[in-house]
């Protein structure tokens, strides 16, 4: 108790309350889904064009630019909201600490690498036979 | 110390639910069934830069019963928080933020996922056949 009443009122709330990084993280998830919003519609419409489909139908409609670099779009944006999303539900149900920052590692770790392989497998169905 | 007698604060299971509340769970949980769906989305975009055979397997697990009600439920996930997400920035603007506005809101949005999950199927169903 000492030691609490020598400290100054700033001294006792600094490190408390707002880590100062909650406007950035609203704000790129906000960014994030004004981007998918386009995307979005134009990966339904490529979905039902697309149905029914055989892999060559595919990979020729894939060599086109436009179809991999809109999907190669999506993905990003799609892994960086979805990242966004599951921080925000960790940080909410998650209490205990270690567990909620392993939790965030793993599932941060996880969207790059889908994002990644995903990312791939557009380039090799765009540029490879 | 006794506890237990206390009285507490009215909890989650004590309230009817406000088609608001409701509907912003759902936002979330959608959110969560849209991520599964994205992995989906990448295994089935692996499975065609595989090769052939890969992909026929996708096309067939696609194609099942599990596999369409999947896809049903990714759709309607999809359409639901594509609806509700643009209603958030909508509302970050600072406008409708009302009761009766919410309220026509949430019926605004249910009514867009029911019309634009449906008029995909149709639009599956017909190309399919054509």
């Amino acid at each position: 108790m000492a030691e609490t009443r020598m400290r100054s009122p700033l001294g006792q709330a600094v490190g408390l309350g707002s880590a100062k990084e909650g406007v950035e993280h609203w704000w790129v998830l906000r960014v994030s889904s004004i981007a998918l919003v386009p995307l979005t519609l134009w990966f339904v419409i490529a979905v039902i064009s697309l149905a029914g489909a055989d892999r060559a139908a595919l990979v020729a409609w894939m060599h086109h630019p436009l179809p991999a670099v809109l999907m190669i779009l999506l993905l990003v944006a799609t892994f960086y909201h979805g990242a966004l999303g599951l921080q925000v539900v960790i940080e909410d149900y998650i209490a205990n600490e270690a567990l909620r920052m392993g939790m965030m590692i793993i599932m941060r770790l996880a969207a790059v690498a889908l994002a990644a392989l995903g990312i791939f497998a557009v380039l090799k169905l765009s540029l490879g036979a | 110390m006794r506890s237990d007698a206390r009285p507490l604060s009215p909890h989650l299971q004590v309230y009817r639910w406000p088609l608001a509340m409701a509907l912003s769970i759902l936002h979330r949980a959608s959110g969560i069934a849209l991520c599964a769906g994205a992995v989906l989305l990448v295994w089935w975009l692996c499975a065609a830069a595989e090769g052939p055979s890969a992909y026929g397997g996708m096309q067939h697990f696609l194609g099942s019963i599990i596999g369409l009600l999947l896809l049903f439920g990714w759709s309607v996930a999809l359409f639901y928080h594509l609806c509700s997400g643009l209603r958030h920035l909508w509302w970050d603007t600072g406008r409708s933020l009302d009761l009766p506005s919410v309220y026509r809101g949430s019926y605004i949005v249910i009514g867009g996922t029911a019309v634009l999950t449906v008029l995909t199927w149709i639009a599956v169903a017909m190309h399919g056949r054509g």
